[in-house]
């Protein structure tokens, strides 16, 4: 199991390590005060996003695995685009030396020297349905996923709010539209199965059947078994299918993991009373999970990067908009709470 | 005159479903709609008259610019469909 969480809040970068049985302390704190968007641990080198509200992106490096810190490239626009890049939302490692950036405005990077420079996608940026993109939580449109294939780099899949679902078999040289069988509830009802109009609020692909993929949509939950070329709709399942976060087991497929919130207006959960839900089935029945989890009124939401298992596929975090963070180390069945209250959390992640 | 049809989040305020509306732009359509259920007009419009920033209005099933749609001649073939942008959340 994984013995250390990377915590990225709107105060900062937490480093938590596990000291014993259902305890864990902060070992580091870095950033504090500043908004850190999200954090990717490789080897030892550590990449943080940080959010400035009045300077903009702005990404660091640790490369001594956070005893000391670097401000590194952020990836950008070509001077004089229209748009600029006003965050790195996710940041993904391919294992073979590529970093992949997802960004708002729905830009998306490569890095080949581990963020030394970044290149942007232009096959993608230059999409002609681009100005049909629209924003999903921001005002922009913005990649929050990306998955790459274990067994081939150079296949990848990224989610965009709101701009559907892509996959790329080339290394992103070239881009197929992956929305089939999606479909919104927020558009006038032609367009409801418009490829570009869908927002998953997150996708996450299994470590060991990669063509499994499953999708936290805004109206709904849906899952594909064929790398996203169709997607199947759930049915609906108490307390309800709106949410941010999923999380699968990364050796069973048809073992997932949501935080359900009543829809889409509203989002908080139902009846004030805070729970996960999870499938061993494939998406045929979810078992509501509560023991641990608060048992007073809470109105914790959790963000879509803020659910993450680790590769054990028995130990889960979840960091809410509230500053709660719960564990599992029985894939859900009991949770415990850290004990600290901190800042709002945008994302957790198995370091 | 056009076919008019509000999102479900405005349910509260006005009558959501599609009807005809008098009016030769989107601008008087809308306001034709809001002289009945004037409480919808805020949610819709800001105090200066403009699109709000996070609604989204269709015109047959494009998402017209927020600056431009307002202005927009209607016949009545087109479908005005006024949807909470999911920019707003």
């Amino acid at each position: 199991m994984s013995d250390r969480i990377l915590l990225s809040t709107r105060k900062g970068l937490f480093d938590l390590r596990r000291k014993g049985k259902d305890n864990w302390s902060i070992a580091h704190e870095h950033f504090l005060g500043s908004p850190v968007t999200f954090a990717l641990p490789v080897k030892k080198t550590l990449h943080v996003s940080i959010t400035d509200g009045h300077f903009g992106p702005k990404m660091h490096k640790s490369a001594d695995d956070g005893t000391s810190w670097e401000e590194a490239p952020t990836p950008a626009l070509p001077e004089g685009d229209e748009l600029s890049v006003s965050m790195v939302w996710a940041i993904e490692d391919d294992g073979a030396g590529r970093l992949w950036a997802g960004t708002l405005p729905g830009a998306l990077f490569t890095s080949e020297d581990e963020g030394v420079s970044w290149q942007l996608v232009q096959s993608l940026w230059d999409d002609p349905s681009r100005p049909d993109w629209s924003g999903g939580g921001f005002d922009e449109t913005g990649i929050h996923t990306i998955c790459v294939d274990p067994r081939n780099r150079d296949h990848v899949i990224i989610a965009m709010s709101s701009a559907g679902v892509w996959r790329t078999e080339d290394g992103g040289a070239s881009w197929e539209k992956r929305s089939s069988g999606l479909r919104a509830e927020y558009t006038p009802p032609e367009l409801a199965h418009d490829p570009v109009q869908q927002d998953p609020h997150r996708v996450v692909q299994c470590a060991s059947a990669p063509d499994m993929l499953w999708m936290q949509h805004h109206n709904g939950i849906f899952k594909s078994t064929d790398l996203g070329a169709n997607w199947t709709e759930l049915d609906q399942h108490e307390p309800s299918n709106f949410g941010f976060a999923v999380a699968v087991h990364p050796e069973n497929p048809d073992r997932a993991w949501f935080v359900p919130g009543i829809k889409d207006e509203y989002r908080y959960p139902k009846d004030g009373k805070f729970v996960v839900t999870r499938t061993r089935d494939g998406g045929k029945s979810f078992d509501i999970l509560s023991d641990g989890l608060p048992k007073a009124a809470s109105y914790d939401l959790v963000y879509r990067h803020a659910l993450d298992i680790d590769a054990s596929g028995e130990r889960l975090v979840m960091g809410s908009t509230t500053g709660g963070v719960w564990i599992t180390e029985n894939g859900g069945d009991s949770w415990y709470q850290l004990p600290e209250r901190f800042p709002p959390i945008a994302a957790v992640t198995f370091a | 005159m056009a076919q008019l049809a509000f999102t479900q989040h405005l349910r509260d305020v006005i009558d959501t479903g599609q009807r005809p509306v008098p009016g030769d732009t989107v601008r008087a359509v809308l306001d034709a709609a809001f002289a009945h259920a004037p409480t919808a007009r805020g949610y819709v419009l800001d105090d200066t008259g403009a699109l709000r920033k996070h609604v989204a209005i269709f015109l047959n099933n494009k998402r017209e610019d927020p600056k431009k749609v307002l202005d927009m001649p209607v016949t009545e073939a087109c479908e005005i469909y006024v949807m909470q942008a999911l920019s707003g959340g």
